[in-house]
């Protein structure tokens, strides 16, 4: 087995999940999307972080 | 070797029209996800596809340094880590300050579970060799430890998200951040310190920093700032893994209301989402691409995978449940916590260090009874 095999399971894998993203996520629409530079656009930074806190424990 | 085969091109190494064609495929697929999901996150995935080329490119990353400052004293590396951060943060910290409402920094709070989850983490990381962009640079160039290790990874960054509120409330701080000037003097003074320390402690000649890692911080550096520009918010990587299990969850009919974490309205949105609209999701997807495209151009892919005993393969799995968990608990691994933490003035990002820095210390310590390498 070589590294080019790993890359295609790997590659399989990443196809995977975006085919099963695009099935079952809303519909893209580049007319909502926001700018493409955040700064200077007027908008709030709204995207998810990994250093988010999170919301309190129900 | 005769002097006609002495320049020749590896047997495998590709030819100059298809590396043509494969940059304008790639070229095509930034283009199509920026025509589909607009501008930005076209821009988004060409710069996580920066940051493959560049880690893989220039053969950097955050375990290895830190690995080699513990057992050999060479600080190079980390010097060099400590360099990129220090330039992100000279144009973060001024951007946050005049533009707080537009861009935001990846400011998280001290706490119990943080600073367990940094420990473990940089446990984790030594045992699989792999951090965060690591683990994805290592799968993209066809290492089949990293390329193992990933969905686990993936895995438990889901389920440690899934849990994070009822960690955090064991105990946290407020979120303390350095801002401004004052901010921007302390964190330079403080990654002086550690350079500083580094030094110390590090072997004669490790102050030389080979000129790859020079470019490799310069290069991170700039698409940091890019990203921080583009995207409004700090370069991070788990957040995304663990957002393509909550869909996977959700598409097997799993119900994601009993997390605090994935009900919320930000994340339960962002799992009806496409990932093209993912800032964390797109950089992964970049950073795999551009480590997978580095190793072609090499022609890297033929090499063979190594041979491991099964424990081994036990251990890579649960190092990679354990790197995806910890680093929720953590607010992020050596980039959402350390690198960008850092650099846009979060507390936490300095003692993520501390404690994933003292993790990685028992880590290479584990390798050897894991049959991950020879007993010295």
């Amino acid at each position: 087995m070589t590294r080019a095999h790993v890359v295609m399971l790997l590659g399989l894998g990443m196809l995977g999940v975006i085919v099963l993203d695009q099935v079952q996520s809303e519909p893209l629409n580049p007319y909502t999307a926001p700018p493409m530079i955040a700064l200077g656009s007027g908008m709030a930074a709204g995207g998810a972080h990994c250093a988010a806190p999170p919301p309190p424990a129900q | 070797m005769t002097q006609a085969n002495a320049h020749a091109a590896p047997p495998s190494a590709p030819g100059a029209l298809s590396r043509a064609g494969v940059l304008a495929l790639v070229a095509a697929l930034v283009l199509a996800v920026a025509l589909n999901a607009g501008p930005r996150s076209g821009a988004i995935l060409a710069i996580g596809l920066g940051f493959g080329l560049a880690l893989e490119g220039f053969r950097f990353g955050f375990t290895g340094p830190w690995r080699r400052m513990i057992l050999e004293r060479d600080a190079s590396g980390l010097l060099a880590q400590l360099l990129a951060i220090g330039i992100v943060a000279c144009a973060a910290l001024p951007l946050l300050a005049a533009n707080g409402a537009e861009l935001k920094g990846a400011h998280a709070p001290v706490g119990l579970a943080m600073v367990g989850g940094a420990f473990v983490f940089g446990v984790a990381m030594q045992v699989v060799l792999g951090c965060g962009s690591g683990t994805l640079v290592n799968a993209g160039s066809g290492n089949a430890i990293g390329a193992v290790a990933l969905p686990f990874f993936a895995i438990g960054s889901f389920a440690g998200a899934y849990h994070l509120s009822w960690w955090t409330s064991l105990g946290s701080l407020p979120v303390a951040t350095l801002d401004g000037t004052g901010g921007l003097a302390v964190t330079l003074a403080g990654l002086a310190g550690i350079a500083a320390l580094a030094l110390l402690l590090g072997r004669k000649g490790s102050h030389r920093l080979p000129a790859r890692y020079w470019a490799a911080a310069l290069a991170l550096a700039v698409l940091a700032i890019l990203h921080l520009v583009v995207a409004g918010q700090p370069w991070g990587v788990v957040y995304g893994l663990g957002l393509w299990v909550a869909k996977a969850v959700v598409a097997v009919g799993g119900d994601l209301s009993g997390s605090a974490f994935w009900a919320a309205p930000a994340n339960a949105e962002q799992v009806e989402a496409s990932l093209f609209t993912d800032v964390t999701s797109l950089t992964d997807l970049g950073l795999i691409g551009g480590a997978a495209l580095v190793a072609w151009w090499r022609a890297g892919f033929a090499s063979p995978v190594g041979v491991l005993p099964a424990r081994a393969w036990v251990a890579v799995i649960v190092a990679g449940l354990v790197l995806g968990y910890s680093s929720r608990l953590a607010f992020g691994c050596n980039i959402g916590a350390f690198f960008s933490g850092v650099a846009t003035g979060s507390a936490h990002g300095w003692v993520w260090f501390a404690a994933a820095f003292a993790g990685s210390w028992v880590g290479i310590k584990m390798r050897p009874a894991l049959g991950l390498e020879k007993r010295k």
